[in-house]
């Protein structure tokens, strides 16, 4: 806190420097060395073998989180207090109904997306109702929806697990160009992010937000219809993740979510979004979706137990925070 | 006060209303049995609300409560009942890892919920590594206390109405209490004051680890035996009782008798839909709709209050 005002009091000198940091270091750049790095410690051990594999699942897992992730970053972009904790029940809820709805029938695969994602817009549109008519803090808001989402889930699905069609499970677990297809939908996702964050008038809204709420709302930014576009989208990215995982895993599990929502938030902080809003970075996602999958496989390689591993991907994840918090503050 | 005191009503109100739905179905529940029964889990989380709301006090959110709770759950059901003294050094050390985080976030100005977010990992961890399946037993001396049978009411719920008590005069009362709220309320005036603030954030992180170490005592002490994920709910639960028990996210505005209170109408709220014969399917769901719901009356209650 005092830092950053004696900064501002400091004048030329510190403001130059900053300029060139920020220059030099792009936000995203450490999410993307830092999955390198664990590449490459990975890759030590293996003695180099196993590269491509390992580089295929590290994308396909990736963009699972990616692409909750780009859903999420809108969100965080708005300020304090704005996070999606919904976003697990709803990659559940929207797995389950839909592939319960195609039965496996492949004829029905298009009508099986469509309702995933309309699950997903009846979500978001909950989460935002909640928040608008309640006047709830975002967090309780969606953690109270993602609840009653979750029994909703529970309730239809019985413990059954149903089998996605054929057409569809092949589609993502196989590859295009030994690129994996969940991976290119990922990518799609976050091109569209990045156009709409940075190319379009509602990007600079949610941005506007971010920074100062009190003064995008007196420039006349529809406050609500944003905060409305950002909830909504955040829960459809996640019904459609979750649609993607149950076909990819083979069919939806009541659990499929619950990584999720931790992951989610995680990608988004690693990659150089600011958790206290306004600052947000689509390319980092991807980095650092990467970076977390990588930290796992590098923690398997070594052979070690399932708690050793926990306990280094939070000392890692908690490291990584602390190092990108101290290059945000100097910015 | 009076906004206070209204603050403190509406949580009371929705636990008699749902405890009274409760008798209305279940009049056997009303003994000295029934209310044990009833109230039994609340313990351990009523614990767990309150070190959430230490956290919330100062403007921030753990979302590793819940595993640190399953973390001291397995040490507790292990070393404390093992080797007591290695046992206890282990939690202790924990709550010291409260005060180092709380410290670290506020001087580094980390994001206290990604920072929690890492650190679930590693509690997680920690609980796998101590206790790869479930098991252990509780010490003798804790199983005796939770199993305890006082006249007049139920340890369920004099349990309760003592850590609501403690609590209030750690927060409501002592002058440590103003100065933590103090640090949610304004952090800069605090610190232009002459307070240091760091100093206090770690305080109020100990104060979380503390009362974290006590629930997975209690936890273990009714449940008899720990498991890794024992108390992962928790996370969850303990964020919606704080809020349901009138506290808020900013500005230190949290009340220890609420955050008890929450933990126990969420408690409750489970028990009563087993009453309603309903599906088990809907548990989690109606702890959801029963936070909307009170919140939704607390909303026009506090419209009344701006009004008045």
């Amino acid at each position: 806190m005092t830092d950053e005002s004696f900064d501002q009091v400091d004048g030329v000198e510190p403001r130059l420097k900053q300029l060139a940091s920020r220059v030099v270091h792009k936000p995203w750049i450490w999410a993307y060395l830092t999955a390198a790095l664990t590449f490459g410690a990975t890759m030590i051990v293996s003695g180099g073998s196993g590269a491509a594999s390992l580089l295929y699942a590290a994308f396909t897992f990736a963009s699972f989180a990616a692409i909750v992730g780009v859903g999420q970053m809108f969100v965080i972009t708005l300020g304090p207090g704005n996070v999606d904790l919904s976003i697990p029940a709803a990659m559940t809820l929207a797995a389950t109904l839909s592939l319960k709805f195609m039965g496996g029938d492949a004829s029905l695969i298009l009508p099986g997306v469509i309702i995933a994602l309309v699950i997903g817009l009846m979500c978001g549109v909950f989460n935002f109702a909640l928040i608008l008519l309640l006047r709830i803090p975002p967090i309780i808001a969606t953690l109270s929806s993602s609840f009653l989402f979750q029994s909703l889930a529970i309730w239809s699905n019985r413990g059954l697990r149903i089998k996605p069609p054929d057409p569809l499970a092949d589609f993502a677990t196989g590859g295009t160009l030994s690129i994996p297809n969940v991976a290119l939908v990922g990518f799609l996702v976050a091109l569209l992010g990045w156009f709409v964050l940075e190319r379009t008038i509602a990007g600079r809204w949610i941005l506007a937000i971010g920074q100062n709420t009190r003064a995008a709302m007196l420039s006349g930014v529809p406050l609500n219809g944003v905060r409305f576009a950002v909830y909504t989208g955040s829960a459809v990215l996640a019904a459609f993740a979750g649609f993607l995982l149950a076909n990819f895993s083979g069919g939806a599990n009541l659990n499929m979510g619950a990584e999720y929502m931790l992951m989610s938030i995680a990608v988004v902080v690693i990659g150089g979004t600011s958790i206290a809003g306004g600052r947000s970075n689509i390319p980092g996602i991807w980095g650092a979706s990467l970076f977390m999958f990588l930290v796992v496989s590098m923690l398997n390689s070594y052979g070690l137990g399932a708690g050793v591993r926990l306990v280094l991907t939070g000392l890692i994840i908690v490291l990584v925070v602390a190092f990108a918090s101290k290059r945000s503050k100097a910015i | 006060m009076s906004g206070d005191r209204l603050r403190i009503l509406l949580p009371v109100v929705s636990l008699a209303v749902l405890l009274a739905s409760v008798f209305y179905l279940q009049p056997r529940a009303m003994s000295y049995f029934g209310l044990n029964l009833l109230f039994n889990l609340a313990v351990p989380l009523a614990l767990a609300t309150v070190a959430q709301m230490m956290i919330m006090m100062v403007n921030d959110i753990d979302l590793s409560i819940g595993t640190f709770v399953s973390f001291c759950a397995c040490v507790t059901a292990t070393f404390v009942h093992d080797a007591p003294l290695v046992g206890y050094s282990i939690l202790a050390l924990s709550v010291g890892v409260y005060a180092l985080l709380g410290a670290v976030i506020h001087l580094r100005g980390l994001p206290a919920i990604v920072v929690t977010l890492g650190m679930s990992f590693v509690w997680g961890g920690l609980a796998v590594l101590i206790l790869p399946s479930p098991g252990g037993a509780p010490p003798d001396w804790l199983r005796a206390l939770m199993t305890m049978k006082p006249p007049l009411a139920p340890l369920a719920v004099i349990a309760p109405v003592i850590i609501a008590l403690v609590g209030h005069q750690l927060i409501k009362k002592s002058a440590l209490g103003v100065l933590l709220r103090g640090v949610g309320g304004n952090e800069r005036a605090m610190e232009r004051a002459g307070w240091s603030v760091w100093q206090l954030k770690a305080t109020a992180y100990a104060l979380a680890g503390l009362f974290g170490v006590m629930a997975g005592m209690a936890l273990v002490g009714l449940t008899t035996s720990a498991d890794a994920n024992i108390a992962l709910r928790y996370t969850l639960l303990s964020i919606a009782g704080v809020i349901l028990g009138g506290g808020e996210f900013t500005g230190g505005r949290v009340s220890p008798v609420g955050a008890v209170i929450g933990a126990l109408t969420l408690t409750l709220a489970a028990s009563f839909l087993s009453f309603l014969r309903l599906s088990p399917d809907w548990q989690i769901g109606a702890q959801g709709a029963i936070l909307i719901l009170v919140l939704a009356v607390r909303l026009l209650f506090s419209r009344r209050e701006r009004a008045a």
